[in-house]
C-alpha cells in the first residue's frame, strides 16, 4: 500500500487520493499539517486543513491564499476520494497537526512538525498507532536533548535579575516560538509588559484571539532605551540587525534547539541561549517511532542518516525522504539570514 | 560543579568584560568555600592533578554509543568533548548527587591513572549537559572562557573595597583553596600574611601622549628612556623564612614565566625587584620583537632554541632591593638606587637601560626620529620609541595620570582593500566591524592582516553600510565585500610592524594594525601592493 505515497518535486503525493501533503509549490488539492511558511504556502487550489492554520496562513498570505479552503476537525474522519483522512494534534505550533491515512486498513500517518514537551500554547501531541510512519527528523542526532522550558526561561530571568539595566533582547520565530516563550514566562510568574517587535504582533493577536491568554504584551513601536531591564521579542534575524541598535547594548538571547550546540549558538550572535525547540529531540524521535508501532519509517527533512540508522539497528525498515524546501526548524524567516 | 558549570557556560557566551566580572562576583559571593576558592584556582590555571587525554575519553564514549551515531554527531559539533557531553547517555538509575567541584579535584589529585577512567564516567553519569561539558573542559585542561587570571582577581575583589593590586601582591603567597583571601576580601579577617620572598608587584603603565601636550609640560621635570619593543618583566628574588632562596620572571599580568626563560632566571642571584624590558640579545645587540616571539607562549624551551634566541633584560625600575621596598621614592632616586644595583649584579643577561638626555621637547623628538644617533645601530631597530616619566614621581601601579607617557614612533601605514568583514561581538553584534583586508600581488588582492579599531563611530558606521550594500557572498558571519579594480573600499591601515607567517595567504602578519583613515578618495586599484610590505620584513634587503 506503499506505493499510493509517492515523493515528487513538489512534495509527499498521495496517489489514490490525488492530494498532496504541505507542497513546496502550488498545486490543486493539498492537505497541511501547519501553519510555519515552509510547509503551507500560498496558491493553492484547495487546501484542507485544521481551523487555527486556516486563519494562520489567511494572516500572513491574505484571505485569499487558496482557491478553496476546508477546516477539518481534529480526530475528524474524511474520505478523499477513497482515502480515510484524519488530523491528529502534533504539538508543535497551534494548530499543528499530524495527518492520518487510512487506505482500506493500512495506516500512514505524516508527521509534519511535532514535539512532544509541554506547550500551554497548544493541544498536545497525540500518538497514532500506524503501519507507516513519515516522521520528521529536525534534530534527528543523538546531541540533542532538550532540557525542559522551566530551566531555559530561568536562566532570561537569572540574567535580567542580573543585568537589570539591559534590555533583553530575545529572538523567537513569528509562529509558535514567541507564544510559548510567553506563556513559559508567564508560567513562571513573569507579570511585566513583554515588548513586541511588529513582525509578531499579528500572530499574537490570532493566539489570543484563539483563546491563549498571554497578560500584557506592548510594541516596541519606536521606544529604544527606555525598555532598560525589559524583556523584548524580535524575529530572530533582527537580533543582529540595525534595528536593535536603538537598544544601545542589549543582552541577545536566542530561543531554538540548535542553541544546545555552541557553534551553532556563536554562529548566530546569542549571548544567552536557550534551548527551546518547538520539535522532538532525539530521545522523543526514537520514542515515538516505537510507540507509533510503524514497521516501515520514512524520515524526512533533517538529519535522516542518524534516525534511519538507529530504527535499522532496531529492526525497522526505514528509508531517508529527501524532500527539497523544508528549512532546519526555522520558520521561512530563516531565508537570506545568516 | 553544576555551579561552576553554570558559570562557565554564561561566561563562555558573554563578549562584555562588565558582565564577566558581575557573574564571577556573583559566583563568589554565592558561593561557600572552598568551592569558590578551587573555581578560583580552575580559571587562573591554578588546578594541579593528572589531565586527562582525548584518546580515554573517546574510549569511554565508544564504550557507551553507536559508533556510527558518534560518528555523525561528531562530525555535526564538531568538538569532541561537546559531542561527548550531549551524548553521554543519562542514566537514570543513578542516584548519586552530581560532585562538587572539590569532589573533582580531590579525586583527580589522589587516583591512580588507571583509576581516571572510571571516576570521570561516574560524574558524567550525575551530570547534565552543561555539568558534563564543564567537566570535561576542567579534566582535560582547556578552560578557555574568556577570563584572564586578572579579571578573576578582580571579581574577588569586587566582594569588598579591596584593590585588585593587592591582590596581585598577595598572591603568588596564597594557595587553593584561598579561604584566606576570600575572608580578606570580604572584610572578614586582615590581610593574609605574604611569606611570599618573591612576589609580583602590579606595574606602572604609561599613558600615550600627543605631541601638543609638551606644551604644557616642563622638560626639567621629566626624564626619558627608549621603549624598547619587547616583553614587560619583572625579575623577582628573595630568601623565605626558612632562608630557601626564590627567583621568578613574572609577565605584566603577574604570570610567573619563569619555566620558559631558564637561561635568565638562572642568573638571577639578587634579592630585589627589577622591572624591565625582555629582549632576544645576541652579541650585546638588542633584536626584533620577531626574535623574541620564537621564545613566547612556550612552557618549556630547547637547548637550540636557548642557544639561537639568548634573552636579556634591559632593566628601568628597581622596586625593591634586599627587603626594602622602593616604590614610594621618587623616579629619580629609584633609577640611582637602579644603576648601582645593576652595576653592583654585573650580570650579562641585565643590562641597564640607558637614559636620553635631552634640554627640550625638540631634542627628543629628535631623539624619537632617529634612535640609531643616539645608540648602536642594531639596537635602535629595536626601539619603538620613548618613554618620559615625571623626575618626582613614585611608582604607582596602573595607569596614573601624568606621570609616565609612552610617545611611539610613527606607525607603519599601508592602503589596503577591504576584502571580508565580520559582525562583531555585544555593542557591536549589529555592525561589520572586524576587517580583513589586502593588497595587490600581481593581478590578485591577497589577505594581509584583519583589523577591528582604530576607526571612529561615524567611520564604523559607513563602512558597516558599506559592507551591507557591496556584498558578494555569505559565509556565516563573514560577508565577503565587493573588491574589483574600480569597485571597494581602501582602508589606510596603520602598524607596527611586519613579519614572515602563514596565517595569511601572503605569507605575512602585521603587528598591530587598525584603520587609521577610510580612502573613499581612492579607488582599489590605486592600493599598495605586497612588494611594498615585503620589504618591511626584517632581514629584507631593500632592492
Amino acid at each position: 500500500m506503499q506505493q499510493n505515497l509517492i515523493l515528487t518535486d513538489a512534495g509527499l503525493y498521495c496517489s489514490a487520493g490525488d492530494f498532496f501533503i504541505d507542497p513546496v509549490r502550488p498545486v490543486e488539492r493539498a492537505l497541511i499539517t501547519h501553519g510555519h511558511a515552509d510547509h503551507a504556502r500560498a496558491g493553492h487550489g484547495s487546501v484542507l486543513a485544521s481551523s487555527e492554520t486556516l486563519k494562520i496562513m489567511a494572516v500572513r498570505y491574505g484571505a485569499g491564499f487558496a482557491g478553496t479552503t476546508q477546516a477539518i476537525a481534529p480526530g475528524e474522519r474524511l474520505s478523499v476520494a477513497g482515502v480515510g483522512v484524519s488530523f491528529h494534534p502534533a504539538g508543535h505550533v497551534l494548530g499543528s497537526c499530524q495527518i492520518r491515512l487510512d487506505f482500506g486498513g493500512f495506516v500512514a500517518v505524516v508527521s509534519g512538525d511535532y514535539k512532544r514537551q509541554p506547550d500551554p500554547t497548544c493541544a498536545p501531541f497525540e500518538l497514532v498507532p500506524c503501519d507507516l510512519f513519515v516522521t520528521e527528523a529536525t534534530f534527528g542526532l543523538p546531541v540533542f536533548r532538550h532540557p525542559p522550558a522551566t530551566g531555559e526561561i530561568g536562566k532570561l530571568t537569572a540574567s535580567l535579575g542580573l543585568f537589570g539595566d539591559k534590555t533583553h533582547l530575545v529572538g523567537a520565530y513569528a509562529l509558535g516560538k514567541a507564544q510559548r516563550l510567553i506563556a513559559h514566562l508567564r508560567e513562571s510568574g513573569y507579570n511585566r509588559p513583554v515588548y513586541l517587535h511588529g513582525a509578531l504582533e499579528p500572530l499574537c493577536a490570532l493566539y489570543e484571539a484563539e483563546g491563549v491568554a498571554f497578560g500584557p504584551l506592548e510594541p516596541v513601536g519606536g521606544r529604544g532605551k527606555e525598555l532598560a531591564g525589559e524583556i523584548v521579542l524580535c524575529p530572530p534575524g533582527q537580533l543582529t540587525d540595525r534595528w536593535a541598535r536603538r537598544f544601545g547594548d542589549p543582552v541577545t538571547a536566542l530561543a531554538s534547539g540548535w542553541m544546545r550546540v555552541r557553534a551553532r549558538a556563536r554562529q548566530r550572535g546569542a549571548e544567552l541561549p536557550l534551548i527551546i525547540s518547538d520539535h522532538a529531540d532525539w530521545d522523543d524521535l526514537c520514542r515515538t517511532v516505537v510507540e507509533t508501532g510503524a514497521e516501515d519509517i520514512w524520515v524526512t527533512h533533517g538529519a535522516e542518516d542518524a534516525l534511519v540508522h538507529w530504527c535499522r539497528s532496531r529492526g525497522l525498515n526505514a528509508r531517508p525522504l529527501n524532500l527539497a524546501g523544508y528549512e532546519d526548524g526555522g520558520d521561512g524567516e530563516t531565508v537570506g539570514i545568516v | 560543579m553544576q555551579r561552576f558549570s553554570e558559570l562557565l557556560d554564561r561566561l563562555s557566551y558573554e563578549p562584555r568584560r562588565n558582565a564577566k566580572l558581575a557573574l564571577l562576583t556573583q559566583y563568589f559571593g554565592t558561593t561557600p568555600d572552598p568551592e569558590r576558592g578551587l573555581a578560583l584556582a580552575a580559571l587562573t590555571d591554578g588546578l594541579d592533578f593528572r589531565h586527562a587525554k582525548p584518546a580515554m575519553l573517546r574510549g569511554l564514549i565508544a564504550e557507551r554509543t553507536d559508533p556510527e551515531l558518534f560518528a555523525l554527531s561528531y562530525d555535526f559539533v564538531g568538538d569532541l568533548s561537546e559531542t561527548i557531553a550531549l551524548m553521554w547517555p543519562a542514566n537514570r538509575g543513578v542516584n548519586a548527587p552530581p560532585p562538587l567541584l572539590s569532589d573533582v579535584v580531590v579525586g583527580l589529585r589522589s587516583a591512580g591513572k588507571s583509576e581516571v577512567p572510571g571516576l570521570i564516567a561516574g560524574w558524567l553519569d550525575t551530570l547534565d549537559e552543561t555539568g558534563r561539558w564543564a567537566l570535561l573542559k576542567l579534566v582535560t585542561g582547556g578552560m578557555r572562557v574568556g577570563v584572564s587570571a586578572r579579571l578573576a582577581k578582580t571579581a574577588v575583589a569586587g566582594l569588598g573595597p579591596l584593590d585588585t593590586d593587592r591582590i596581585e601582591e598577595a598572591w603568588h603567597g596564597l594557595d587553593p583553596p584561598y579561604e584566606a583571601l576570600f575572608a580578606w576580601a570580604e572584610g572578614r579577617a586582615p590581610a593574609p600574611l605574604s611569606s611570599d620572598p618573591a612576589p609580583f608587584r602590579p606595574p606602572m603603565l604609561a599613558r600615550p601622549i600627543e605631541p601638543e601636550t609638551f606644551a604644557e609640560l616642563d622638560p626639567a621635570h621629566f626624564a626619558a628612556e627608549w621603549k624598547w619593543d619587547g616583553i614587560r618583566v619583572q625579575a623577582v628574588a628573595g630568601r623565605d623564612e626558612s632562608g630557601t632562596f626564590r627567583r621568578r620572571l613574572f609577565s605584566r599580568s603577574g604570570e610567573d614565566i619563569s619555566e620558559a626563560f631558564p637561561d635568565l632566571v638562572e642568573q638571577i642571584d639578587f634579592e630585589g625587584s627589577i622591572d624591565g624590558e625582555l629582549l632576544v640579545v645576541r652579541a650585546g645587540r638588542v633584536q626584533s620583537f620577531n626574535e623574541l616571539q620564537q621564545r613566547l607562549n612556550r612552557k618549556s624551551v630547547t637547548k637550540a632554541l636557548l642557544k639561537s634566541h639568548p634573552v636579556a633584560i634591559r632593566a628601568y625600575d628597581l622596586l625593591s632591593s634586599d627587603g626594602r621596598d622602593l616604590r614610594e621614592l621618587a623616579f629619580e632616586a629609584r633609577r640611582g638606587e637602579l644603576e648601582s644595583f645593576v652595576e653592583r649584579l654585573s650580570l650579562p643577561a641585565i643590562g641597564l637601560s640607558p637614559l636620553i638626555g635631552f634640554r627640550d621637547w625638540d631634542e627628543l623628538a629628535a631623539a624619537r626620529a632617529n634612535p640609531a644617533g643616539h645608540i648602536e645601530a642594531g639596537d635602535a631597530e629595536a626601539v619603538e620609541g620613548v618613554m618620559v616619566k615625571r623626575r618626582d614621581a613614585p611608582y604607582v601601579p596602573g595607569r596614573p595620570k601624568g606621570l609616565w607617557f609612552k610617545w611611539k614612533r610613527d606607525p607603519y601605514l599601508v592602503d589596503a582593500v577591504l576584502l571580508y568583514a565580520q559582525r562583531g561581538h555585544g555593542k557591536r553584534s549589529s555592525f561589520y566591524s572586524d576587517y580583513t583586508f589586502g593588497v595587490w600581488r600581481d593581478e590578485e588582492l591577497v589577505p594581509v592582516g584583519k583589523a577591528y579599531f582604530g576607526f571612529t563611530d561615524e567611520e564604523l558606521f559607513e563602512i558597516d553600510r558599506f559592507v551591507r550594500n557591496n556584498t558578494t557572498n555569505r559565509f556565516g558571519p563573514v560577508r565577503e565585500v565587493a573588491h574589483t579594480k574600480v569597485t571597494g573600499l581602501v582602508l589606510e591601515v596603520a602598524f607596527e610592524g611586519i613579519a614572515r607567517s602563514t596565517r595569511h595567504k601572503s605569507g605575512l602578519a602585521m603587528r598591530f594594525p587598525r584603520v587609521h583613515r577610510l580612502r573613499w578618495d581612492k579607488k582599489p586599484e590605486d592600493a599598495d601592493r605586497i612588494e611594498l610590505l615585503e620589504a618591511l620584513v626584517p632581514g629584507n634587503v631593500k632592492a
